[in-house]
């Protein structure tokens, strides 16, 4: 009984901090049902930064000039990073990278639903860049004022590598736009592949998400998807129009009352089917990240097994 | 494509072994072990596509007209690239490419060292640059080669089996042939023959500390100056190549 009231003593404490926008920090008291939602996105940002390597990275090959090669290597070489730093926050919440890293592969754990579609062209990297980048940014800044501290840290240097990411992408369809015919046929189709599901990344409408309610309360999530989807809109529309690209959404239209861009109906069951695993690409994202993982076993445990014998050393001679 | 100026010549050569060692390296992107390789790999590979970058922008200047960096990469074939065999092979196991690039950072340390003396600025120029990054490579190559040679029985194995197989194309470093015997009377290129006994000391000496030992004499394998390669070089273009073969002429 005591046990409980001071658990409701804590979790009202909690709330007033995070109402009164102080930061959450690893060591302090967390409501266990704050922590595993913080594990859920912060791990689900991660993987989606390290799946995300491959379909951007299958373009490194195949990169039409140099420059635009080492651009990519540096580009997809900052996800990984990204990958990195989210991980590492995730960590500070009580759980391991191989934990987390087999919870992808059991598919308890989700990644980004979009690296699900293939980069069929090398006009895909411009879009992946530009539209996918862009969604990311929208949404991530408003993550750098969520409520634990080191997420919102990682946020604010992630932020800032994607926006040269989106102006990369951007960079690179605004070149095939201003080239020969088949070059802006090529952006013009990639946009139209990438359109919708680039609406998707911010989830199911407010009314429909599962966790968004408490994720709000506890300032984990600052904006809605809703409104986070209308700001992409509304920023990616202009920037289409600019280059000369049309944005496949007969229903697109700019509504003068709400000063923001009405758009058409997004198709859910698309979205439902990609992410229960029946998108292109699925199977081949995940084979990919587990083979990866299979095949370094033997260099993990050489790693291991060198610092051990490092450490005897010192010891034996002790 | 043929080039005929001596100097042209070298430098393409010294461009051609960095951009293929970087695209084999960024083969690994996705792919490593663990999420700090994947970044390291790509961090080594963007080295060397940088490199080869500066080789080719040079090359480009000296032959002037429409020739730029990437007639170099995307327009030649199989027999017009003169990289050696080592930085082609396919990239094996993680052990493979760590060998490898073992093997080579022992010799592009003293290779960049020597050519930052080179009477010609540009080379002593890009050689300077070079020289700090294989400096850093060495250091992390060598630290791979002790971690996998003395970690478990399995990376003791198919680290000494990548050498065994790697070791008879490292002699085609050190070749000199009648290009190199013009510029190296002339101070522009590197004597390769005097890099011998230093790359040796390095590999010996680092094997050592990792309990593996070198492979056996067994002859070696060179051709890569003469555009006689491997089969591997050809599919490693084909993809390389792709955009600039399906779609000739366009800016990207």
């Amino acid at each position: 009984m005591k046990d409980r009231m001071s658990l409701v003593g804590n979790e009202q404490k909690f709330q007033s901090r995070v109402d009164a926008e102080e930061k959450v920090e690893p060591k302090d008291w967390m409501p266990e049902k704050y922590r595993q939602n913080l594990i859920r996105q912060i791990s689900q940002h991660a993987h989606s930064e390290v799946i995300g390597e491959q379909p951007e990275g299958n373009w490194i090959s195949r990169a039409p000039t140099l420059e635009r090669k080492a651009i990519l290597m540096a580009k997809v070489q900052d996800e990984a990073g990204h990958g990195l730093y989210l991980y590492a926050a995730a960590e500070t919440l009580g759980i391991t990278r191989d934990e987390l890293i087999d919870r992808l592969h059991t598919g308890a754990s989700k990644y980004a639903s979009i690296f699900n579609y293939p980069s069929l062209t090398w006009a895909d990297i411009g879009a992946i860049g530009w539209l996918v980048d862009s969604a990311a940014i929208v949404n991530q800044v408003s993550l750098q004022n969520t409520s634990y501290g080191p997420y919102a840290r990682a946020m604010v240097k992630i932020c800032k590598e994607e926006s040269f990411h989106q102006r990369q992408g951007y960079n690179i369809m605004m070149t095939l736009m201003q080239g020969a015919e088949l070059q802006r046929e090529m952006a013009q189709d990639a946009l139209n592949r990438w359109w919708w599901p680039s609406l998707m990344m911010f989830g199911p409408h407010d009314a429909e998400s599962a966790h968004s309610a408490q994720s709000m309360k506890w300032k984990i999530k600052r904006r809605s998807n809703d409104e986070l989807r209308q700001q992409f809109v509304d920023q990616a529309v202009q920037q289409a129009q600019a280059i000369g690209l049309a944005v496949p959404d007969p229903d697109l239209v700019w509504n003068e009352q709400r000063e923001h861009y009405d758009f058409g109906a997004i198709d859910w069951e698309e979205f439902q089917r990609v992410v229960s695993g029946n998108g292109p690409c699925n199977r081949q994202r995940l084979a990919h990240h587990v083979s990866a993982h299979k095949e370094g076993a033997w260099v993990r445990e050489a790693m291991a097994a060198y610092e051990a014998k490092r450490r005897a050393v010192p010891a034996e001679v002790a | 494509m043929k080039l005929h100026d001596p100097l042209t010549r070298y430098v393409v050569r010294l461009g051609d072994d960095a951009l293929i060692m970087g695209h084999r390296l960024s083969e690994w992107m996705s792919r490593a072990p663990f999420l700090e390789e994947d970044i390291a790999l790509s961090n080594v590979a963007l080295d060397f596509v940088g490199r080869a970058r500066l080789f080719y922008q040079y090359a480009a200047d000296l032959m002037g007209g429409e020739v730029t960096e990437n007639t170099f990469a995307y327009q030649r074939d199989v027999r017009d690239f003169t990289n050696l065999l080592l930085c082609e092979l396919p990239r094996g196991d993680f052990a493979f490419t760590l060998c490898r690039q073992f093997l080579y950072d022992a010799y592009s340390l003293p290779f960049t060292q020597a050519l930052c003396k080179s009477a010609d600025s540009q080379l002593a120029a890009i050689a300077a640059k070079a020289e700090k990054e294989s400096r850093y490579h060495l250091r992390r190559s060598r630290d791979w080669m002790l971690r996998l040679g003395d970690g478990t029985a399995e990376s003791h194995e198919r680290c000494q089996d990548a050498l065994d197989q790697l070791w008879i194309y490292t002699d085609e470093m050190f070749e000199c042939d009648a290009l190199l015997d013009g510029l190296i009377a002339a101070g522009i290129a590197v004597n390769t023959e005097g890099l011998r006994s230093e790359w040796l000391d390095t590999v010996t000496e680092t094997l050592h500390a990792a309990t593996l030992v070198i492979p056996k004499a067994q002859g070696n394998v060179t051709g890569g100056r003469e555009g006689i390669h491997t089969d591997d070089l050809g599919f490693l273009l084909a993809e390389m190549q792709f955009m600039q073969r399906a779609y000739p002429g366009l800016q990207w």
